[in-house]
């Protein structure tokens, strides 16, 4: 069993080796050998999960060191596996989800020329993605961590004759350096406090280190997983990473490396729990970003933002829900396996009405679509009443407990926290309504592609010519998985809460305390149902009742805002990018008058010394002669002096 | 009264008949032939190679001598590398030879140094591509005629016949054999004659040049006073540390100063045990060695030296006189002298710092690439310095992994030295390298790359080194030495950076110099500088731990 961990890891990598080396004899194969490496892991993933099946709670865990990574003295970081519950799941998730998704990309990239690479790339992310959650020391995640990095820079960026796409990816990867520095230094600041990165030591250890060290390393910790997640403060790469390819907007951007910072905090839950500032800010951060996400989400038009934005508040709360410590962390990893299911879902259903609509991704050219890609709106519908958490699908189990968990946080914090969960579940209902209706109801608003010679967005199947889009059901590799995602969207919830499944599944590596809600779990679910009510009423108010008009009004100053992202960008761009240029020219200044001064002061002195000392070098033997006798009674009397003192 | 009666004793009193019998007596010395076999090998290579300048007829001298003298040296490294294996490097190790020749680790490691430095050097000795061909034949780096005046019709007549100075080899092999004894030799009188041994055939080879000879004879007589000048120093402090025990031998004499001794000669009895014969004597023997080393303020000849020699032979002096060098400074220190370290520790603290800042400033303002080799291979040597007063198992082992890459390293850049060329020869020149980069990018870029391993830049051999010194000089509590070794460096990264510079961002002029195509025997020898450079750089554990194996040095 200790074998195949690494193969899990390995045999993606070898398809990205295979794919990126290949060369163009791999073009034609390339998808399927792809796909093939996804779905070999994802078998050894089933494997290795069954074969933990077979053991008690307890001794499910795994441990593997492959070899010393960099031995240098008291500084050991190994490449070792650390195989848990926790791991599991996310294997499962990573290569489950990641091979529906390469089978889904076989259709949807039919027509690029660069699908090779595109498979090569997707594989990449696979093993990285494997590689940061099975690592059993920090050292090691971070170098997963950076992986996923780069897969998700290099697939955002993949129509990268796009300068939106290319921009795009430099974003999603300049954003992500901010999360990836506070990685470094939480790192860093562990070695010197335990002197090891090992999960092990380093967790058991932490309630002996002080509580300023342990809020130092849980909020850079938090820093890291806000980059990686598109979490408030540095939420606003995630929305323009929709540029890049749908499949990899699924599964990079939705299902899997977003929800790295739950995993991060959640893994390290012992330092967080022994920092509650910490803790504090982490649901903070949980419950602005879910309802910044719900409300950018109301107001996009382009169906991939408006999702984005719902990815962003769904994992806002995961972030909350592990924030709240041990009361939390099961419904945190539970919702972020059913919002795999239902999000990949969505954004895959998104893909296929745009292949089916000429790439076109405004919601207010949809409409009516319901008639012509059954499949698509089945399972996209599906997702749609999952993830508003409709009675009896995945999302309600997963969102209402941690809802519930938020109000048993207690006091006035819990009042906020569960008023903003419950808030955040109003909104969600009412933006994926609005984006249901104005997708697959209503009259069709179709319109002409723009023009025929304009590069179009994203090469897909079909007609590309010019002329109205004639809507259709995608092929099979796109419309399986599709159904595969949308089973798990209804099933994956009630099967994780028969019996609390999950929560014993999950306990014996995070831990569970159940929370005492001053409201009572059916009074929360009551409200829960009623908000749902709420917003999806609202919506159809707005959107079912009244015919949708093809361009945008003006709306509200808050509206406007939201369609700007609530002004992120401006944000970013008056205090840092303006704060930064300020600060770099007053330091050019000063390199230019101290530090330059400095350094040629001193290099004119060596070279004044130098021109000084090199006329001693005159060419005649005989002063050589002196100097070396010189030199020599010099050496002599100071040998002897050294005796004498 | 009675110290003089014993010190005439030889001359009054009468020879009995046993002492006139004596001489049957004495036995033979003996020789462990097989323990000496490197240097026995590589000097019967060079007798062989005298036998076929005498008997073989010119046309085929070149191509004999050179694989004699590959085949003499490869046989050598061979010998070296069988003694090494037998463990005379580690448990076996001892002094040959009667006490005059040791064979233990520090000697074994610094003798295959030598051996494969000289076998690439003599590489770039026998390269007969650069110059253009001379009346139809190909000439080498070498005087047509050595004898010849410069510019006489005698030359002009040598030149015409297409004589070449062949004797440059057998030449090369006796010095690579004093080389090899140097470091080894564990008496006094063995140092000396190793010295001499290799020191008079370099004379002779800095005389070789065969463009601007007046420069290179120059260099040579320059050389040889200042040398001789050295010698004597040296060997008047010989004669004091005798004086002062009573024995040439190392071991003797580190008895006497440990004091383990409590016999000793009558006839040295006024003088044994006086500690100003000591510390003037050693601080002599020391001198002489500094001078071979090239350390300030006894570094005045390198730079003239190396800017008048052949290149060839510059190439080779600067990589193996060095290693010699420092390894019988080595001994000489932990061997002879450890009981009288605090005497001599702040003394060489003083050369070591010296040595480093002449050599970095100075470099900064030359202009001539053969000069400013030479500048630095001056601060070098202060680095390897602060290695040597470490005093301690990480020193040794430190300075002889520094010596190997060094060695490589300079034999190297002085090889793209000899490639790049205009009318007039070499062009050493410094303003005519720029630019060279955008010419001859490989070149340019292998020379980069010796730059940078001078520099001491990461992944260069010369940042392992540097590292392994200062961190044994560290160690042995010469923070500030370190400190000033580092500021150094800094200063000398400058005027290397600033060939790089030069090479890679300014425009070549249109005069400018042209890069010769080598023959494979130079190319091989800048090839293997490149790998050596190179792998040490990046894996440098491996040599690092053969070097600290080679740490002990015999007593």
């Amino acid at each position: 069993m200790e074998n195949l961990i690494g193969l899990l890891v390995l045999v993606p990598l070898a398809g990205a080796g295979a794919l990126l080396c290949g060369g163009r004899r791999l073009d034609r194969g390339g998808p399927w050998l792809g796909t093939l490496a996804a779905a070999v892991s994802f078998a050894l993933g089933v494997v290795l999960f069954a074969d933990m099946l077979g053991k008690g709670g307890e001794e499910r865990t795994l441990d593997v060191t492959v070899f010393q990574w960099v031995p240098v003295g008291s500084f050991r970081a190994d490449v070792g596996f650390h195989l848990d519950q926790l791991s599991m799941t996310f294997v499962l998730l990573i290569t489950g989800v990641g091979s529906l998704i390469h089978l889904y990309s076989i259709g949807y990239m039919a027509h690029d020329e660069r699908r090779r690479r595109f498979f090569g790339y997707l594989n990449l992310f696979l093993a990285a993605m494997l590689l940061l959650v099975l690592a059993d020391n920090y050292l090691l995640l971070y170098v997963g961590w950076e992986g996923v990095g780069l897969a998700s820079y290099l697939l955002i960026g993949f129509w990268q004759h796009k300068p939106s796409a290319a921009t795009a990816a430099k974003k999603a990867f300049l954003v992500n350096r901010v999360g990836d520095m506070g990685m470094s230094i939480a790192i860093m600041l562990m070695f010197t406090t335990f002197g090891t990165f090992a999960f092990g030591p380093v967790l058991t250890a932490a309630d002996r280190a002080g509580e300023g060290r342990l809020t130092a390393i849980a909020l850079l910790l938090l820093l890291a997983a806000c980059g990686k997640s598109a979490q408030v403060p540095l939420q606003s790469w995630l929305g323009d990473a929709m540029e890049g390819p749908t499949p990899v907007s699924a599964l990079i951007h939705a299902a899997t490396m977003v929800t790295a910072g739950v995993y991060l905090v959640t893994r390290s839950g012992a330092v967080f729990e022994g920092a509650p500032d910490a803790q504090t800010a982490v649901v903070t951060v949980g419950a602005v970003t879910l309802l910044f996400g719900a409300i950018v989400g109301c107001a996009k038009d382009d169906i991939k933002k408006a999702l984005a934005g719902s990815t962003m508040s769904q994992i806002g709360y995961m972030i909350l829900a592990a924030g709240l410590g041990p009361v939390g962390y099961v419904f945190a990893i539970m919702h972020l396996v059913t919002h795999g299911f239902f999000k990949a879902g969505l954004f895959l259903g998104a893909g296929s009405v745009m292949h089916g609509m000429n790439d076109e991704v405004d919601m207010r050219r949809y409409g009516g679509l319901r008639k012509y890609m059954p499949v698509t709106f089945v399972t996209f519908g599906l997702g749609y009443l999952a993830i508003i958490g409709f009675p009896g699908l995945s999302g309600f189990f997963s969102k209402d407990k941690i809802i519930e968990a938020a109000f048993a946080k207690g006091g006035t914090e819990g009042w906020i926290l569960g008023g903003a969960a419950l808030l955040g579940a109003a909104i969600t209902a009412y933006y994926m309504t609005r984006v249901m209706i104005m997708t697959f109801f209503g009259e069709e608003r179709w319109r002409p592609a723009p023009s025929p010679d304009e590069p179009s967005a994203e090469p897909a199947a079909g007609d590309r010519a010019g002329g109205m889009p004639h809507p259709h059901e995608s092929p099979r590799t796109m419309t399986i998985p599709m159904i595969v995602l949308a089973l798990g969207s209804v099933f994956a919830g009630g099967l994780f809460s028969v019996n609390d499944a999950f929560l014993k599944w999950l306990e014996p590596v995070t831990g569970h305390e159940e929370g005492n809600s001053p409201l009572g779990a059916l009074t929360v679910t009551a409200a829960t149902m009623a908000v749902l009510v709420l917003g999806v009423a609202l919506a159809w108010a707005q959107y079912g009742r009244r015919p949708v008009p093809a361009t945008a009004p003006p709306g509200s100053a808050l509206t406007r805002a939201a369609r700007r992202d609530l002004l992120q960008d401006d944000f970013n761009h008056v205090v840092l990018v303006r704060g930064g240029e300020h600060l770099t020219r007053s330091l050019v200044y000063l390199d230019h008058k101290l530090v330059d001064g400095v350094v040629n002061g001193t290099a004119a002195s060596v070279g004044g010394l130098s021109g000084r000392m090199r006329r001693l070098q005159n060419g005649y033997v005989r002063s050589y002669a002196v100097s070396m006798f010189g030199g020599a009674a010099v050496l002599i009397a100071a040998t002897l002096l050294m005796r004498a003192v | 009264m009675s110290h003089a009666a014993a010190v005439h004793r030889l001359w009054t009193e009468f020879p009995t008949a046993a002492a006139v019998d004596a001489p049957k007596k004495i036995p033979a010395p003996h020789i462990e032939y097989a323990q000496l076999s490197p240097t026995l090998i590589v000097l019967g290579a060079a007798v062989l190679a005298v036998l076929v300048e005498a008997f073989l007829p010119r046309r085929a001298r070149h191509l004999t001598q050179l694989a004699l003298s590959v085949v003499g040296l490869a046989a050598g490294f061979a010998a070296v590398v069988a003694l090494a294996a037998k463990g005379y490097g580690t448990g076996k190790a001892h002094a040959a030879a009667m006490g005059a020749v040791a064979v233990d680790g520090p000697a074994l490691f610094l003798q295959g140094t030598i051996l494969l430095v000289a076998l690439v050097a003599v590489l770039g000795f026998a390269e007969r591509r650069l110059d253009p061909a001379a009346h139809g034949r190909p000439v080498d780096s070498f005087a047509a005629q050595a004898a010849a005046v410069p510019g006489g019709d005698a030359e002009q007549e040598a030149v015409k016949a297409g004589r070449t100075t062949s004797e440059v080899f057998p030449l090369l092999l006796f010095a690579v054999a004093g080389m090899l004894v140097f470091p080894a030799a564990d008496d006094l009188l063995t140092l000396f004659v190793a010295l001499e041994v290799f020191s008079l055939p370099l004379y002779i080879l800095c005389a070789l040049a065969r463009r601007k000879r007046l420069l290179s004879q120059e260099a040579a007589v320059k050389y040889f006073l200042l040398g001789a000048f050295s010698s004597a120093v040296l060997l008047f402090g010989i004669a004091l540390l005798y004086g002062y025990s009573g024995t040439v031998a190392y071991s003797g004499i580190a008895d006497v100063v440990s004091g383990a001794v409590r016999t000793m000669d009558p006839a040295l009895a006024a003088t044994t045990g006086n500690d100003a014969l000591l510390l003037i004597g050693g601080a002599m023997v020391l001198m002489g060695l500094l001078f071979k080393v090239g350390a300030a303020p006894f570094h005045m000849w390198t730079p003239d030296v190396y800017q008048g020699a052949p290149t060839p032979v510059t190439g080779f002096m600067a990589a193996a006189t060095k290693v010699a060098a420092f390894g019988a400074l080595l001994r000489l220190l932990y061997v002879v002298l450890p009981g009288l370290r605090w005497d001599w520790r702040p003394v060489m603290w003083g050369v070591a710092i010296l040595t480093m800042l002449v050599g970095a400033i100075v470099a900064v303002t030359q202009t001539d690439v053969k000069r400013l080799l030479a500048y630095s291979s001056i601060a070098h040597a202060g680095f390897i310095l602060a290695g040597v007063i470490a005093v301690s198992p990480d020193g040794v082992s430190s300075v002889l992994f520094y010596l190997g890459a060094y060695a490589f390293v300079t034999l190297g850049a002085f090889a793209v030295v000899t490639l790049v060329r205009d009318a007039g020869g070499e062009a050493t020149h410094l303003s005519k390298w720029a630019g060279l980069g955008r010419r001859s990018p490989l070149v340019a870029a292998v020379f980069a790359v010796f730059l940078l391993a001078f520099a001491g830049i990461p992944l260069t051999s010369g940042f392992a080194g540097k590292f392994a010194v200062f961190k044994a000089a560290a160690a042995g509590g010469a923070v500030p030495l370190v400190i000033v070794g580092v500021v150094s460096s800094a200063v000398a990264a400058f005027f290397y950076v600033r060939v790089i510079v030069l090479m890679f961002f300014s425009e070549p002029k249109g005069d400018g110099p042209s890069v010769a195509v080598p023959s494979p025997l130079t190319s091989t020898a800048i090839g293997i500088g490149v790998a050596v450079t190179i792998a040490l750089g990046v894996a440098p554990q491996y040599f690092l731990d053969l070097a600290g194996q080679a740490g002990v040095f015999v007593r």
